[in-house]
């Protein structure tokens, strides 16, 4: 099960930000196909925002794709988007080596993601 | 009626409409002239500054007070004037609610009171809330009475719940609480909701519909979404655009223009920038103020 975050300062529209906390979590595989997602009610509860957005916010997964609902029992992933590479694999622990080498040499948080940031406008 | 017009009708039900509604007290208005088509289903937020006329549109709207001049209809009906309509549920500013009573026979009380009362629903939002039900009202914090007060509000079950400043001397611990509880049961029973404060950044997740009263007419309303898509914050120096300007403010060589106007383009040189709710109301409310004095 996911857990929502809403941040009010970030300029982006709170149902935009469900839709991308729920495929980071499809990327990351902390959501698998036959996962539920929490109900609009359970989000509520826990965020203090409006329902309809997380109907709305729901309904754009539904368009791409991502999840079901099954009328009844709730929304439900149908695909992951876990790219080996991206939660395991060659590619995450060459990034974990470069990064330490990073720290080694003295960068800070901000200057690691400042780069990285740079590099992958770079690239694509 | 044709079957047509009746889908339509579905379509656009209305929780709330008012056409050139008036309330006057002795020789001042309270409200005048006021245009509202509320959507049922919408969480809608009612703002505008102190003496705007928000209290009086609740008032209307609970049919608490009659109408001095035009038409109101609360879910499709016109208020008689013997207090809140079946369906309605009204929670003024000040709570009213019994000190020395218990939380359970608060309860009690709704159950006798309302022909409608929902008690096991009612008794679970206090549940959720963790009050003890043999708790004396006057003993509970300001958060805690006020979820109560909610809690009897909803075990009405309204189709159209009606709050006036719900959230004011609240710490902002029970405010996200007290909102908690209320999209809570938005989404358990899809009730309508008009709800005011002047307090806008309570309100930005939370309400999915703008109403803006000033100097007792409503200045601006729609669904949020609507309203943002439709205006433009331009930036830039030299002549501002001309088209469907709200606001124009100058600091130095530098120009800030709130537009209204769903297509606008940023002249060569200016910057265009997505109004956040917050600026989109002060804007309108400067404007507005400005033209009353004028006037």
């Amino acid at each position: 099960m996911i857990e929502f975050r809403v941040d009010r300062r970030s300029g982006v529209s709170t149902y935009m930000q469900l839709v991308h906390q729920v495929k980071d979590a499809l990327r990351l595989g902390l959501l698998m196909p036959g996962d539920r997602l929490p109900t609009a009610r359970e989000v509520v509860e826990a965020t203090a925002i409006n329902p309809n957005t997380v109907l709305k916010a729901y309904r754009e997964l539904e368009r791409e794709g991502l999840v079901e609902p099954r009328p009844g029992l709730g929304t439900f992933v149908r695909k992951s988007l876990v790219h080996d590479a991206t939660a395991e694999g060659p590619l995450r622990a060459e990034l974990g080596a470069w990064m330490a080498r990073a720290k080694a040499a003295g960068l800070e948080r901000e200057d690691v993601a400042a780069l990285f940031k740079a590099v992958t406008d770079d690239t694509y | 009626m044709t079957p047509t017009e009746e889908s339509e009708k579905h379509v656009d039900e209305l929780a709330l409409e008012t056409r050139d509604l008036g309330k006057r007290y002795r020789r001042t208005w309270g409200l005048r002239g006021c245009d509202l088509r509320l959507p049922a289903g919408r969480v809608a937020a009612l703002v505008g500054p102190n003496g705007a006329g928000k209290s009086t549109l609740m008032a209307l709207a609970a049919g608490l007070i009659p109408a001095t001049e035009g038409r109101i209809e609360v879910l499709g009906r016109v208020p008689d004037g013997t207090g809140c309509p079946r369906g309605v549920s009204f929670l003024g500013q000040d709570k009213p609610l019994y000190k020395g009573f218990t939380v359970a026979e608060t309860l009690r009380m709704g159950r006798g009171l309302n022909p409608d009362w929902d008690g096991e629903y009612a008794t679970r939002l206090i549940e959720e809330g963790a009050i003890p039900l043999t708790a004396k009202v006057g003993t509970l914090s300001g958060g805690q009475r006020t979820r109560v007060a909610i809690a009897l509000a909803l075990g009405r079950r309204p189709r159209l719940l009606l709050l006036d400043e719900p959230l004011a001397d609240l710490d902002p611990l029970a405010r996200d609480e007290v909102m908690k509880t209320l999209m809570a049961s938005v989404a358990d029973t899809g009730t309508t909701v008009l709800l005011s404060s002047h307090i806008l950044a309570d309100l930005e997740d939370t309400c999915d519909h703008l109403v803006l009263v000033a100097g007792g007419r409503v200045a601006l309303s729609g669904d949020v979404e609507d309203l943002l898509a439709a205006h433009h914050v331009l930036i830039g120096a030299g002549d501002p655009p001309l088209e469907g300007v709200v606001e124009s403010r100058t600091t130095g060589r530098q120009s800030t223009v709130l537009v209204r106007a769903p297509g606008a383009v940023a002249p060569p040189g200016w910057r265009r920038e997505t109004p956040t709710l917050e600026e989109l109301v002060l804007s309108h409310l400067r404007v507005q103020a400005a033209q009353r004095s004028a006037a």
